[in-house]
C-alpha cells in the first residue's frame, strides 16, 4: 500500500502556526523530528540528524517510548523504506522509481528532512533544466565587474549540498536531457564537483546524498545512462496493494478537489468510485479481482491520479448536465480515454475485457450498457 | 578412536546424546555433523520409517546423489504412499552419511510406515491433492518433525492448522514476527565455531521442554504415539550400545524422548495400530519439490539457498551474490563487479539496521532487487527460480527397489490383459467398450508420461471417434523411462496427472496448451484438466493474435467431441473454448484490416475454422445448459431474443447484442461478428465474400441482401482484383460453392454481368484467381455453369420471376419425381417392410 498521508489541514506543530500554503515537511512535523531525536540513541552516520532506525520509524510511524506517536508519511511496505533508509546511510544515491501518483516526492521529501533536516536542496527535473541547475553558474554582473571568483559563483542546491554534507534532491531525473543527466556522474562517483574556470572544486563532506525520483511508465523521456544508472541503488514504489486503500485515496482526493471546485456532493458516491477503482486495477494489474481470470492490460498507466481524474470529471457531469447522483454514466466516457490512449491495440482490450468480465458480472449491467453505449 | 571412553568425555548429558534439529535446516546439518564427530557415538538412531533400515547403505553409494526422497507405499495400493525427502543439508542424510563413513551402524526409529501409511486410509483422496499437503508444510511443521514424511492424504493439513506453532512461540517471546526469521538468526547462521558443538542442542532442548511443558503433545495424539514407539527403540539400542547413542529427530520431540515412561505404558499406546503391507525405496527428487510452492513440498521455501549455506566454506554473502551476479551476467544483463561489492555492502549494512547477525535470504534478495535488478522484480524472479528454489534433481542408484510406479503398471498391464512385448503389433480398440476403453486410457497416460509404448496410428477401415488403433512395442529403455517418471507419481493416474500439469505450466505456446488439453481428455485426467484449462485460459487471454486464438478453438472443440465419446465430464472445457470464442468474436474485425493476400487466404481459413467451431460449440453450451438445470428454458429463450435484436442491428461491433445469458447466444454473436465483416471495406474481399457466404449459409441473410453485397462487391467502383478474391471467398472453395450458382441465377447473372464488364488490362490480373475458384469445381458443375451462362441472361431471369420461390427453382412441386421419393422414405423411417431394389435408382434420377 503506498498511500501518501498527506496532511488534510496545515499542521500546526509546536505551537507555531505556519504562514505558507504548504510548509516544509521539516517544519510541518518539526514536532516530530525533534521528539525522534531527543530520545534517539543509536548511533547516526556523520551530519545525520536521526539514526537510520529513527528515520524509519519517521516515515512509517510508531509509538516512542515516552508515547509520543508519530504519524505515519508513507504507508506501503516496511522493507522499501528500509531499503531506502539504508541505501542513504551507505555512499551510494537513491532513486525511486514508480508510475505517477505512488508518492515518491513525499517520500524524498521526507526523508530528506530526516535525514538532513532540510527539503529544500531540490532540483526539478524538466526538458529545459541546464546544467548550471546541478553544477554551478555564474553572477554575471560580479564576473564582468570583478572576473571569475568563489563570489561570483551562483552554487546549484547539490554543489550546497555536497559542502555541506546534506542530502540534495532532484525530481523528475529522466526529464532532464542526457547530456545535463551525466553531470551528475562525477559527483556521485568522484564525490567532487570541479571548478575549472577556478582550478578549484568543491569535495561533497561526509553526510552528502542524493535521492532522485523518475517516473518508469512515461515514454519519450531520456532513459538513464548505465553509467549513471549504476551510481543509484533503484526502490520501486509500488501502486496500492489493495482495492479498500485506493478507494480510500481516490474518495478522499475527490471530495477535496470537489470542495475547491465548488461541486455539489455526491451522495452513494462511493459505489461507482469503487467501480472505477476496480477497473483501474484489473486493467492495470492484467487479471481481474478474484485472480481468476487474465486480462491484457492497456498501455496506459491507469494510475490512481487517473482514477481520481475520472471520478472528479464524473461528478462534474453529474452535477451540471445529470441528476447530481454520480452514475455508471457519468465515468464511463471518462473511463474509456483513460483506458483507450492507443486507439488499435487499447480498443481491441478494452472491448475483450467488457465482454468477457464486466458483461457476467452481477450488478454491473448498467455500467455494462453505459460503456458499450460509448465504445460503439 | 571409535569407543565408550572417548565418547563418555564429549558427552554432554547423562544418557543418550539427543540431537534435536530443524528437518531440512542447514545450520542443524552442520551442528549435526559438529556433534557426531565430537561425541563418536557408536549407534546413530534417526527420525524415520524402519523399514528403511535396509536402504541405508545405498546412501553411500556414488551413484547417490540427493536430493532424494525415501518412499513408503502400501504395496497393493501404490497410491497410498509417503515421502521423506532428503537433500544434502538435511540432518537426517548428514546423520545417514557420518555414519557409513565411520562405520557405525544407523537405524530409523520412527513409526513404521506399516502403521503411518494405514492412519491415511481414513482420508480418500490418496496422493490426488499433492498441493494441500505442500500446504501443511508450514515453518512449524519443521521443528515438530510431524509433516516431514508428507503423506498422501489431506490429515497433514488438517493436523497444521489444530497443533499449535512452537517456533512462533519461541520466536515471539524472542521479539521476532517471523518464526522462520527467528530460527535462521538463532541456530542456522550460527556458523560452527570454536564453541562447544553440544551448546545449541542442549539450549534448544531447554526450550522445546518448556514448550511441552506448557502445549502437551500440542494436539497432536498421533506424536504421542511415534514418541512412543521411538523412546522403546532407544532403549533397544541403549541395552545394545550402553550409552553409545546418538539420535536425531525433529526439536519437538527431544523433550518426550528424554522423558523417563513406563515400558508398558508405551507398549499400550502401540497395541492394536492399523496395518497395511508397506514397501520402501529411495527415489530421486528436487529442489523444486522440496520447496512448498509445489506438491509433496518439503516446506523449505528456499533449498538452493539452503544448499549454498551448507556447501560454501566461508563467506556465504559474498558467494551467493557473486552466483547471483553470473547467473544475470548469463541472461546478459549488465552486472558488474561493482554492483556486486555495492550489493554485499547493501545486505550488511540492512542487516545490521534490521538487527540480524548476518545477512538471511530477505536481505540479499532485497540488496540485489535496488543495486542488479534496478527495482525490478522481472529479473529477480529468474534468481528465485534458479537459484533460490534452484534445478538440482537427484540421482538414485540402479539397485534401488522398483518403484511403485512400475509395480502399479504392471498390475494395470494383467489386468487389462496388454502383455508388454518386444514385437511389434497393431491393437485395434473399441471405445465403446470398457476393457478397450481402458487400456486406450493407460497408453494414452503412458504416452504423457514419456512412456512411448503405443504409438497411435490412423485407423483402417473405421473412421468413427470410438476407435483407436495403436502400434505397441515393448523396448527394453522404457523399463528406464517408467523409472524415471516415478518423480511424478505413484500410480500412472497419479503420475500422469501431475506431469500433464507441470507441462501445462512449462508450456510455450498457446497451441501446445490445447493440444495438451486434447490429450488430457484422450487419457481421461479429470484431475489434470483444471490446471490445464487454467492455463489454457490465461494464455489466451494473454495472446494478441487472433490467428493463435482461432487456430486453438477447432481443437479444444474437438476435444470437447472426443470427451463426449468418452463420457468425460467437459464443462469446464467448454467454458473456456466459450472464452475463447469470446475473444475470438471481439479480436477478429480489427485483425481483419490491412492484410495482404496471403495473411487474407489464412485468415480465411481462419474464418472458416472458427465457424465450424461455434457451430459445434453451441450445441455443447445448450447441452450443457439443459443438463444443468431449468435454465435451458430460459437460455432458449435468451437465444430467441438475440437473434431478434442482431436482424434489428445490421453491423453493430462484436455482436452487439444484450447478454441474454454467459454464453447461450455463441451462434447469434458470431452471426453479428460476420455480419461487421461483410459490411466493412477494409476487410479483404476474400474475407467478407466468406462471411456473406456463411450468412448466407446459416440462413441469417437473405438471398436478397446476400444480392446486394455482391452487387457492392462486384460494382464498378471495385479494383477487379478485390472483387474477384470476394467471389473465391463467396463460391470457391470445394464448399458446394459451384451448386449455388448454378441453383441461384440471380447470383450467376451477377457474377456473369461483372466479368463481361471487367476492362481488358484488368481482365489478366483477375483471370488467375478466378480460375482457381472456378477449377476446383467438380466437373458436372462447370459444365452446367457453362450451359447456363451460355443460354443467356433473358431465359434465366424470366425463369426467376416465375417462381414466387426459392430463386431458380419452380413455383410448385414436380409432383411424379417427388412420388419417386417416397418408398425410401418410407423404408428409412421402418412404415412397411417392402423393399423395392428399383427404389434406389429412382433416387439417384432425381439427385
Amino acid at each position: 500500500m503506498t498511500v501518501s498521508v498527506e496532511p488534510m489541514s496545515v499542521e500546526v506543530s509546536d505551537g507555531k502556526p505556519s504562514a505558507a500554503l504548504r510548509p516544509h515537511a521539516e517544519d510541518a512535523f518539526a514536532g516530530e523530528l525533534a521528539a525522534l531525536a531527543a530520545q534517539d540513541d543509536r548511533p547516526r552516520p556523520e551530519r545525520w540528524k536521526l539514526s537510520p532506525w529513527a528515520v524509519a520509524t519517521y516515515l512509517l510511524g510508531g509509538t516512542l517510548p515516552d508515547g509520543t506517536v508519530i504519524s505515519p508519511k508513507y504507508v506501503g511496505p516496511r522493507r522499501l523504506v528500509e531499503v531506502a533508509v539504508t541505501t542513504l546511510a551507505t555512499d551510494r544515491a537513491l532513486l525511486l522509481l514508480g508510475v505517477p501518483g505512488t508518492a515518491k516526492t513525499w517520500v524524498s521529501e521526507h526523508l530528506a528532512a530526516a535525514v538532513s533536516g532540510d527539503s529544500t536542496l531540490l532540483v526539478q527535473g524538466t526538458a529545459g533544466t541546464p546544467e548550471e541547475a546541478i553544477r554551478y553558474g555564474w553572477n554575471y554582473a560580479q564576473l564582468l565587474a570583478r572576473g571569475p571568483s568563489r563570489d561570483a559563483l551562483v552554487p546549484s542546491p547539490v554543489m550546497r549540498a555536497m559542502a555541506d554534507g546534506m542530502t540534495a534532491r532532484v525530481e523528475e531525473l529522466t526529464r532532464i536531457p542526457a547530456d545535463v543527466q551525466d553531470s551528475l556522474i562525477t559527483i556521485l562517483s568522484e564525490k567532487t564537483l570541479p571548478i575549472p574556470e577556478l582550478g578549484q572544486e568543491v569535495q561533497a563532506v561526509r553526510g552528502f546524498n542524493l535521492i532522485a525520483t523518475a517516473n518508469d511508465r512515461d515514454r519519450g523521456v531520456n532513459d538513464l545512462s548505465s553509467a549513471l544508472r549504476r551510481r543509484f541503488n533503484t526502490v520501486v514504489l509500488p501502486l496500492p496493494e489493495s482495492v479498500e486503500a485506493e478507494v480510500d485515496i481516490v474518495s478522499r482526493r475527490v471530495d477535496q478537489i470537489g470542495r475547491s471546485l465548488d461541486l455539489p456532493t455526491a451522495p452513494d458516491g462511493v459505489d461507482e468510485i469503487r467501480r472505477v477503482v476496480t477497473v483501474f486495477r484489473e486493467l492495470r494489474g492484467g487479471v481481474t479481482s478474484d485472480g481468476r481470470t487474465k486480462l491484457k492490460s492497456p498501455s496506459g498507466t491507469l494510475s490512481t491520479a487517473e482514477a481520481i481524474s475520472v471520478v472528479t470529471n464524473g461528478l462534474a457531469l453529474a452535477a451540471h448536465f445529470g441528476d447530481g447522483v454520480l452514475r455508471a454514466g457519468d465515468v464511463a466516457a471518462g473511463i474509456l480515454g483513460a483506458v483507450v490512449r492507443d486507439p488499435a491495440a487499447d480498443r481491441v482490450i478494452w472491448q475483450e475485457y467488457l465482454e468477457a468480465v464486466v458483461r457476467e458480472r452481477d450488478g454491473w449491467k448498467d455500467f455494462y450498457r453505459a460503456c458499450r453505449e460509448v465504445s460503439a | 578412536m571409535a569407543g565408550t571412553e572417548e565418547s563418555g568425555s564429549g558427552w554432554p548429558v547423562a544418557g543418550p546424546l539427543l540431537l534435536g534439529v530443524r528437518h531440512h535446516g542447514p545450520g542443524s546439518a552442520r551442528a549435526v555433523r559438529a556433534a557426531l564427530d565430537a561425541a563418536r557415538p557408536r549407534v546413530v538412531l534417526i527420525e524415520g520409517p524402519p523399514e528403511a533400515d535396509v536402504l541405508i547403505p545405498l546412501a553411500a553409494d556414488e551413484d547417490m546423489r540427493p536430493p532424494v526422497a525415501l518412499l513408503a507405499h502400501a504395496v497393493d495400493e501404490p497410491g497410498r504412499s509417503a515421502f521423506w525427502p532428503l537433500a544434502e543439508f538435511s540432518p537426517e542424510w548428514v546423520a545417514i552419511r557420518w555414519a557409513l563413513e565411520h562405520d557405525v551402524p544407523a537405524r530409523f526409529i520412527d513409526l513404521p510406515a506399516t502403521h503411518s501409511l494405514a492412519w491415511g486410509r481414513d482420508g480418500d483422496d490418496v496422493g490426488a491433492d499433492p498441493g494441500s499437503v505442500g500446504g501443511g508444510g508450514d515453518g512449524g511443521d519443521d521443528v515438530t518433525g510431524d509433516d516431514e514424511a508428507v503423506a498422501g492424504d489431506g490429515e497433514a493439513v488438517v493436523g497444521a492448522d489444530v497443533r499449535v506453532d512452537p517456533l512462533g512461540v519461541l520466536a515471539e517471546a524472542a521479539g521476532y514476527d517471523d518464526p522462520e526469521r527467528w530460527w535462521e538468526d538463532v541456530v542456522e547462521h550460527r556458523g560452527v565455531g570454536a564453541g562447544d558443538a553440544f551448546v545449541p542442542f542442549v539450549v534448544l532442548e531447554e526450550a522445546m521442554g518448556a514448550l511441552r511443558e506448557e502445549y502437551g503433545s500440542g494436539g497432536q495424539d498421533r506424536d504421542l504415539v511415534r514418541e512412543a514407539y521411538m523412546r522403546l527403540q532407544l532403549r533397544v539400542a541403549q541395552r545394545e550400545f550402553g550409552d553409545g547413542v546418538a539420535v536425531v529427530c525433529g526439536a519437538w520431540h527431544v523433550p518426550a524422548l528424554r522423558r523417563k515412561t513406563a515400558v508398558t505404558a508405551d507398549r499400550a499406546l502401540l497395541k492394536g495400530l492399523p496395518k497395511v503391507k508397506a514397501d520402501m525405496t529411495w527415489v530421486p527428487w528436487t529442489y523444486r519439490r522440496l520447496s512448498r510452492h509445489s506438491g509433496y513440498g518439503a516446506g523449505i521455501e528456499s533449498p538452493g539457498w539452503y544448499g549454498h549455506l551448507f556447501g560454501v566454506p566461508d563467506r556465504p554473502v559474498e558467494r551467493w551474490l557473486t552466483k547471483v551476479a553470473g547467473l544475470l551476467r548469463g541472461e546478459d544483463r549488465l552486472v558488474s563487479s561493482a554492483h556486486v561489492i555495492e550489493a554485499v555492502r547493501l545486505a550488511e549494512t540492512l542487516a545490521a539496521m534490521r538487527g540480524r547477525p548476518l545477512p538471511g535470504l530477505s536481505e540479499t534478495t532485497d540488496a540485489v532487487r535496488a543495486v542488479m535488478c534496478e527495482g525490478s522484480d522481472v529479473p529477480l524472479t529468474l534468481v528465485h527460480d534458479r537459484l533460490v528454489v534452484g534445478d538440482v534433481l537427484g540421482e538414485v542408484p540402479q539397485s534401488a527397489p522398483a518403484v511403485p510406479l512400475q509395480r502399479d503398471l504392471d498390475r494395470t498391464q494383467r489386468r487389462l490383459r496388454l502383455k508388454p512385448e518386444a514385437l511389434e503389433r497393431e491393437l485395434e480398440l473399441d471405445l465403446r467398450k470398457d476393457t478397450d476403453a481402458e487400456r486406450g486410457r493407460l497408453l494414452h497416460r503412458l504416452r504423457l508420461l514419456g512412456v512411448g509404448w503405443g504409438e497411435p496410428v490412423a485407423s483402417r477401415g473405421s473412421t468413427g471417434t470410438f476407435r483407436e488403433t495403436w502400434r505397441l512395442r515393448w523396448e527394453p529403455e522404457l523399463s528406464v523411462r517408467v523409472a524415471e517418471a516415478g518423480v511424478w507419481g505413484t500410480t500412472v493416474l497419479g503420475a500422469a496427472t501431475a506431469k500433464a500439469e507441470a507441462d501445462a505450466v512449462s508450456a510455450q505456446g498457446l497451441a501446445d496448451v490445447t493440444a495438451l488439453a486434447e490429450r488430457c481428455l484422450l487419457a481421461e485426467l479429470p484431475q489434470a484438466l483444471p490446471v490445464v484449462m487454467q492455463v489454457l485460459a490465461d494464455r489466451a487471454a494473454l495472446d494478441a493474435d487472433v490467428g493463435h486464438l482461432a487456430q486453438a478453438l477447432p481443437a479444444l472443440v474437438r476435444s470437447l467431441r472426443y470427451g463426449d465419446v468418452r463420457g468425460t465430464d467437459t464443462g469446464a472445457l467448454t467454458e473456456v473454448a466459450a472464452g475463447l470464442a469470446e475473444r475470438i468474436f471481439v479480436g477478429l474485425p480489427p485483425a481483419c484490416a490491412a492484410l495482404d493476400a496471403d495473411a487474407a487466404q489464412d485468415m480465411r481459413r481462419h474464418v472458416d475454422a472458427v465457424h465450424g467451431a461455434v457451430g459445434l460449440l453451441g450445441e455443447a453450451v445448450v447441452a450443457d445448459r439443459r443438463a444443468g438445470s431449468g435454465a435451458a428454458v430460459s437460455g432458449e429463450r435468451g437465444r430467441g431474443e438475440a437473434a431478434g435484436a442482431v436482424h434489428g442491428v445490421p453491423g453493430d461491433g462484436g455482436g452487439g447484442v444484450v447478454p441474454a445469458g454467459p454464453h447461450g447466444d455463441l451462434r447469434e454473436r458470431w452471426c453479428g461478428v460476420l455480419r461487421v465483416l461483410c459490411g466493412r471495406d477494409t476487410v479483404p474481399g476474400v474475407v467478407r465474400g466468406r462471411a456473406v457466404r456463411l450468412l448466407l449459409d446459416e440462413g441469417e441473410l437473405e438471398q436478397e441482401e446476400a444480392a446486394r453485397f455482391m452487387g457492392l462487391a462486384l460494382s464498378p467502383g471495385t479494383p477487379p482484383g478485390d472483387a474477384a478474391a470476394w467471389i473465391e471467398g463467396f463460391v470457391g472453395g470445394g464448399s458446394g460453392g459451384g451448386m449455388l450458382l448454378v441453383h441461384d441465377e440471380r447470383l450467376l447473372g451477377l457474377v456473369d454481368a461483372w466479368l463481361t464488364g471487367v476492362p481488358a488490362d484488368a481482365f489478366t490480373d483477375v483471370l488467375p484467381l478466378l480460375r482457381r475458384t472456378f477449377s476446383a469445381y467438380e466437373p458436372g458443375v462447370r459444365r452446367t455453369l457453362g450451359e447456363l451462362v451460355r443460354r443467356g441472361p433473358g431465359q434465366r431471369g424470366s425463369g426467376a420471376a416465375a417462381g414466387g420461390g426459392i430463386p431458380g427453382f419452380g413455383a410448385d412441386l414436380d409432383g411424379e419425381r417427388a412420388d419417386a421419393v417416397l418408398p425410401v422414405v418410407r423404408l428409412l423411417l421402418g412404415l412397411d417392410g417392402e423393399t423395392a431394389p428399383g427404389d434406389d435408382n429412382d433416387l439417384v434420377g432425381v439427385a
